[in-house]
């Protein structure tokens, strides 16, 4: 995520911040040994705990996906490539990719766009805007569990907010429980309420630093409202609308706990298993490790293959 | 309420060079700022949009509280009751003494301070050494701890479960915090607002003969609290709503936190007995919201910080 950062703060001409060297002035020798010393000290432990955490395990996992471990036994078994010639070969591969899919682009998209919107509504001279944008941010501070059991009630088609609400219009529940296609609507829902305020802020942050000199004068030019929009201020937002697309889409991918206590991947064995949800529940209720790590490898080849990509995208909008 | 004061802080406040240009570029043009070009229909389909983005968030809350204020009878009828009558405290009662709901406050103050601790002091030394010591292989240094964001915790927990069971750290405090204390957002943050100092006043304090550490207590951080106080809440928020971990690492009560331990509260009933599954949820988001509340401000500008500051 933050190499995309570093990223856009290279190639991106918003970029209002300390650039890479305005710091102190490099002195000319290259540092003194006791200097060598005390860095390496200051760093060392956080290092240590990065690759004992977090490269280790990368690395690891992907040796434990050529194994039949199953995450208790000290013995794992080479099985070759089984495990993923399973994975590709599954019906429910198919049904998770689907969830993960249809979640993230729901999320990523609903999320960005109304996020906007919001940005912009509250950008604009409204009484009271500041305590609106304090009660659009703040759902996304709450831990994702609570949000998710809260909204489990929410939606519950018996005695739920949303059964009442649609009772007093004469509709019926839908059984967000039992559907898997409602059941993943709720999951994108309670997503979506809970990680708006980011986005929003992200980008009502990017609408403040805009120069709002451009849009006057294209409105004296007499460009449209809509014009405007596309042709003014979206350029202006691109940076922003890129940071968001990759961060957003690391964590909608990445959606552990509003899944694990709304619905655990439920209805009907898989209805709302994304590619997260089924690296844990094949690695810690099947017990089948080498198979867990085996999803997790692809995960992270996708993420990182889908993140290039964007970069790509991104830098080739920078030259044109 | 004095909502003005305190909520009145998500303003256009934190860009204040930019807000005195446009000031007075409006003040010259004599117009009301971005509204100048919009009509009352305009503004009052603004309204509208804010009082139902407002109902949007606040009416699913509602429902929450008034849910966990309601006798047990009076939860599970049709049509529902939008105000709890009679209104009992039964829920918080049953909440606090039929489960072990204190001791999962007190994991969750645990852990959240010891991990929060741990990556304030590794994020601010990393990014101490990283931008004002001048040592071989510097960059590199900053990258590998930066790349570490881009590895999702989902991928490395299998391994790290392995291990940290191997050691016999399930259910242990330490089995939860050391896995997380490393720092990559938090250094990078750190680095950054280092790096923004001015390095005249750096350059001065070395030539005073000030040693490395001196200078980054006596130079360095007092002119840095800000970008530190905002790290340091959003670390908060995070490690106080981290589930994926702890969820693993705790079977019961001796390690399970606050989110961890509402899960245990709903698998317990066979049907959910939403009223104190309700009390649970509302009293594992108060002490965040609170907090938020009164900093919003600085937990604003350290989401914000990694996305257009830099």
């Amino acid at each position: 995520m933050q190499s995309s950062v570093t990223d856009s703060r290279r190639d991106t001409p918003v970029s209002a911040g300390p650039p890479e060297q305005v710091g102190p002035a490099p002195r000319r020798s290259s540092g003194k040994a006791w200097e060598w010393t005390l860095a390496a000290l200051l760093l060392l432990p956080n290092l240590v705990l990065l690759v004992v955490f977090t490269y280790r395990p990368l690395l690891d996992n992907i040796r434990l996906s050529f194994t039949d471990w199953n995450i208790s036994s000290p013995v794992a078994n080479p099985v070759g490539l089984a495990n993923y010639v399973e994975w590709f070969g599954r019906d429910d591969t198919r049904v998770v990719v689907r969830n993960t899919l249809v979640f993230t682009v729901a999320t990523v998209g609903i999320s960005m766009a109304l996020g906007l919107g919001l940005a912009l509504l509250l950008d604009q001279k409204l009484k009271g805007r500041n305590l609106v944008r304090s009660v659009v941010f703040a759902p996304f501070v709450i831990s994702g569990a609570a949000v998710g059991i809260a909204f489990q009630f929410v939606f519950d088609p018996q005695f739920g907010l949303v059964r009442d609400l649609l009772a007093r219009v004469g509709a019926s529940s839908p059984d967000f429980y039992q559907q898997p296609g409602w059941a993943l609507f709720m999951v994108t829902v309670t997503y979506i309420w809970k990680n708006l305020g980011y986005t929003f802020v992200i980008y009502l942050a990017a609408l403040q630093g805009r120069r709002a000199d451009l849009d006057e004068a294209a409105e004296i030019d007499g460009a449209s409202a809509w014009t405007r929009f596309r042709r003014v201020l979206m350029p202006q937002l691109r940076p922003t609308t890129f940071f968001l697309s990759i961060t957003v889409l690391l964590s909608s991918v990445q959606v552990f706990d509003i899944i694990n206590v709304m619905t655990r991947g439920g209805p009907q064995g898989n209805g709302t298993a994304t590619l997260v949800y089924q690296v844990y529940q094949e690695t810690f209720v099947n017990q089948r490790a080498g198979y867990g790590a085996t999803v997790a490898t692809i995960m992270f080849v996708i993420l990182l293959a889908v993140t290039v990509v964007q970069v790509r995208f991104m830098d080739r909008g920078q030259k044109s | 309420m004095s909502t003005s004061t305190v909520i009145g802080t998500l303003d256009d406040e934190s860009l204040p060079p930019e807000r005195t240009r446009r000031q007075r570029r409006r003040a010259a043009h004599n117009v009301e700022p971005s509204s100048h070009h919009r009509g009352p229909v305009w503004t009052a389909l603004g309204y509208v949009g804010m009082v139902l983005v407002v109902l949007l968030v606040a009416v699913p809350l509602f429902w929450i509280l008034i849910t966990s204020f309601k006798d047990r009878g009076d939860i599970y009828v049709r049509p529902a009751q939008w105000w709890p009558s009679p209104a009992t405290s039964d829920n918080y009662h049953e909440l606090t003494t039929r489960i072990p709901f204190f001791d999962y406050v007190r994991n969750s103050v645990i852990i959240t301070s010891a991990t929060a601790v741990a990556k304030i002091v590794l994020g601010v030394l990393s990014a101490y050494a990283l931008s004002l010591l001048r040592f071989p292989g510097r960059s590199v240094v900053f990258l590998v701890v930066i790349a570490a964001l881009m590895v999702p915790n989902q991928i490395t927990v299998i391994s790290n479960y392995a291990l940290v069971a191997q050691l016999g750290w399930r259910n242990t405090f330490q089995g939860i915090i050391i896995p997380l204390a490393g720092v990559a957002f938090g250094t990078f943050l750190m680095r950054n607002q280092f790096l923004s100092l001015p390095g005249e006043i750096i350059e001065a304090a070395r030539l005073d003969g000030a040693g490395p550490m001196k200078l980054l207590w006596r130079v360095v951080m007092p002119m840095s609290w800000p970008t530190l106080v905002a790290f340091s809440l959003i670390t908060v928020v995070n490690e106080w709503n981290e589930y994926l971990w702890p969820y693993l690492m705790s079977d019961d009560e001796t390690t399970a936190t606050l989110p961890v331990g509402l899960t245990f509260l709903q698998n317990n009933d066979g049907v959910t007995n939403w009223g104190p599954v309700m009390a649970g949820t509302i009293l594992a988001m108060l002490p965040i919201l609170v907090l938020f509340l009164f900093l919003q401000r600085q937990m604003i500008k350290g989401l914000t910080a990694g996305a257009v500051k830099s």
